[in-house]
């Protein structure tokens, strides 16, 4: 179990290590002058100069870096040009409003998804089978920038019924969450559906059948509960298609958070944002993920003696 | 091909897909109407059986220019950029499986961990880093998304080599002399190939998605090309007053994507039950 974790540790940590390559190679070595960029547009020669001094632009690629992890690592990620103040502040003050739009998705996500995909296995080859499949299909083939714009259209230029931009209250959550759930939520449906229809085939099912327990017991206390590890994995891997997708969602609604600051931030060739986002959201999957294989522990003792 | 008919997902996404990349291929034929030139005179035409003359089949935008004409001519550009991606991606990701596969070691790692790193980033953000810093071009937009699929081959390659290389006839085809393009062309390749025309299939609904949501941001084709992202960003200004903009393209999205993930999943139930998820 230490062992495990400890390696989990590791692993996490290299690929941080990598994340920060990554963003280096793409922002710093990729553009040539990256002093320019990093400064806005017309700044005079003397900034440029002072940037380049303080990046150690003129050193070899490999200091460079090294003053680059530094300043990360110090919560240094540079001045957005755009906000005129620390790109991690201008970030961090983003982030309450992803988190409640993505966690709000989740919420949606299970709530709808797994019920969903129970109703499909247990009425497997019905009518509810067959609906539950064509909607997660579509919940799947669906962009949701058009989703969006359509939900947009049908309830809040059609029917007035609730508003579509803006931040405030939980009328303006509803169609960025549903918008941005949609595809996750035909996910967790089309994969619970087919981890229980494998588990209720399972010989423990039916001795609890065979021993007189009710089909809702069998079903949702020792059929879902296994069901639901595979499922954990990929709700876990999800955190990085909700982050990804409320850049599209965030832009559609108007909504304040990291995923409409990055889009603004590109526009306004504000890299330190840039910068700061790609790596909190990285570091935010990593994170997540990591926990997520703690909690695996915890729920399925054969990886903890294993 | 009996196995084939029971699988009906193939059929239908099949022919979805089909008859899209038809349509798209014979733009030039089913419409006369050039996608790009404005005509300030027909600006918000709506479409046919909606109170419009039958010039407009799918109403005009808000330059006045032909909707049908734009919808299939952008076909024409999402799916050769989506094909596009997902062959580079499905290269690059079947060489680096390989011989990550096949030498191991520290290569293995490293590549391994590359792969690790890049799913760290939700794809759409590091896709949006990399055009801001190398430009808008289509050739920057095929190269983004052939980045962002590569891993997926390359895990299932590696993978699929690390188990196939144990096995008796390999080693059998080894003890009688046979060399490493050999083994990968006679033995490990074709062992792989159901699951990478799986990945293809399903990843095509991706790129077309996410060339589409680039495009819808203004990261990806730039105007005036009849791109369905696009067009569908200059049709949320006009949802109040002109529905039919935003709604055309986002079927035709819809429609490629549904096609290429029924494609993709029928595939995947014919040709390696195990990948079902």
């Amino acid at each position: 179990m230490r062992a495990y974790l400890v390696r989990r540790l590791w692993q996490s940590a290299v690929t941080l290590v990598g994340v920060s390559i990554l963003v280096f190679v793409i922002l710093r070595v990729i553009p040539g002058d990256p002093a320019k960029m990093l400064l806005p547009e017309g700044a005079p020669q003397a900034a440029v100069e002072a940037l380049n001094r303080h990046l150690g632009l003129r050193e070899p690629l490999w200091i460079q870096y090294g003053l680059f992890l530094r300043s990360v690592v110090q919560g240094d990620f540079g001045q957005s040009f755009q906000y005129r103040s620390p790109a991690l502040r201008v970030v961090i003050e983003r982030v309450p409003a992803t988190v409640q739009l993505t966690l709000t998705a989740m919420a949606l996500t299970v709530l709808a998804g797994v019920p969903l995909g129970v109703l499909a296995a247990v009425r497997q080859r019905t009518g509810w089978d067959y609906a539950s499949t064509v909607l997660a299909v579509l919940g799947q083939s669906l962009p949701n920038f058009w989703l969006g714009i359509m939900l947009a259209l049908l309830f809040g230029v059609t029917l007035r019924w609730l508003p579509t931009s803006g931040f405030g209250g939980w009328p303006s959550l509803v169609l960025p969450s549903i918008t941005l759930a949609a595809f996750p939520t035909a996910l967790v449906a089309r994969l619970t559906r087919s981890s229980l229809i494998e588990i209720l085939g399972q010989e423990y099912i039916r001795t609890g059948r065979a021993k007189g327990l009710g089909e809702p017991r069998v079903v949702l206390r020792h059929a879902l509960r296994n069901a639901m590890i595979p499922l954990l994995t990929v709700l876990g891997l999800q955190i990085g298609t909700l982050l990804g997708g409320a850049v599209i969602t965030e832009s559609i609604f108007a909504w304040p958070g990291m995923g409409k600051l990055v889009v603004d931030a590109i526009f306004f060739r504000d890299f330190p944002v840039v910068q700061t986002i790609l790596i909190l959201s990285a570091t935010i999957f990593v994170v997540i993920n990591l926990l997520v294989d703690v909690l695996y522990t915890v729920l399925d003792p054969r990886i903890r003696y294993g | 091909m009996s196995r084939i008919a029971r699988q009906p997902m193939i059929l239908v996404g099949g022919l979805i897909l089909a008859a899209v990349v038809v349509a798209s291929a014979a733009a030039p034929w089913l419409t006369r109407a050039d996608p790009l030139k404005p005509s300030f005179a027909q600006r918000l035409k709506p479409p046919q059986g909606f109170g419009a003359a039958a010039v407009y089949p799918l109403g005009t935008d808000n330059l006045g220019r032909d909707i049908l004409a734009r919808v299939l001519h952008g076909g024409r550009l999402s799916l050769v950029l989506a094909v596009t991606a997902v062959a580079l991606a499905a290269g690059i990701g079947v060489a680096v499986g390989l011989s990550a596969g096949l030498i191991g070691g520290r290569l293995d790692d490293l590549v391994m961990r590359l792969a690790d790193v890049q799913l760290a980033f939700p794809v759409i953000m590091l896709a949006i880093a990399i055009v801001a810093v190398v430009g808008t071009s289509a050739a920057a937009l095929v190269g983004v998304l052939a980045l962002s699929g590569w891993v997926l081959y390359a895990r299932t390659v590696r993978a699929a080599v690390l188990t196939i290389r144990e096995t008796d006839y390999v080693e059998a085809a080894r003890t009688l002399g046979a060399g490493n393009l050999r083994l990968i062309a006679r033995h490990i390749l074709p062992n792989t190939l159901a699951p990478i025309l799986v990945l293809g299939s399903s990843q095509f609904a991706t790129m077309v998605l996410l060339e589409s949501g680039l495009s819808f941001l203004g990261l990806g084709l730039q105007p005036p090309q009849p791109s369905w992202g696009l067009m569908l960003a200059e049709g949320r200004d006009y949802l109040s007053n002109a529905w039919w903009l935003a709604t055309v393209p986002g079927i035709a999205i819809s429609l490629v994507v549904l096609g290429a993930n029924l494609l993709g999943d029928g595939l995947r139930d014919l040709l390696d039950p195990r990948l079902r998820q």
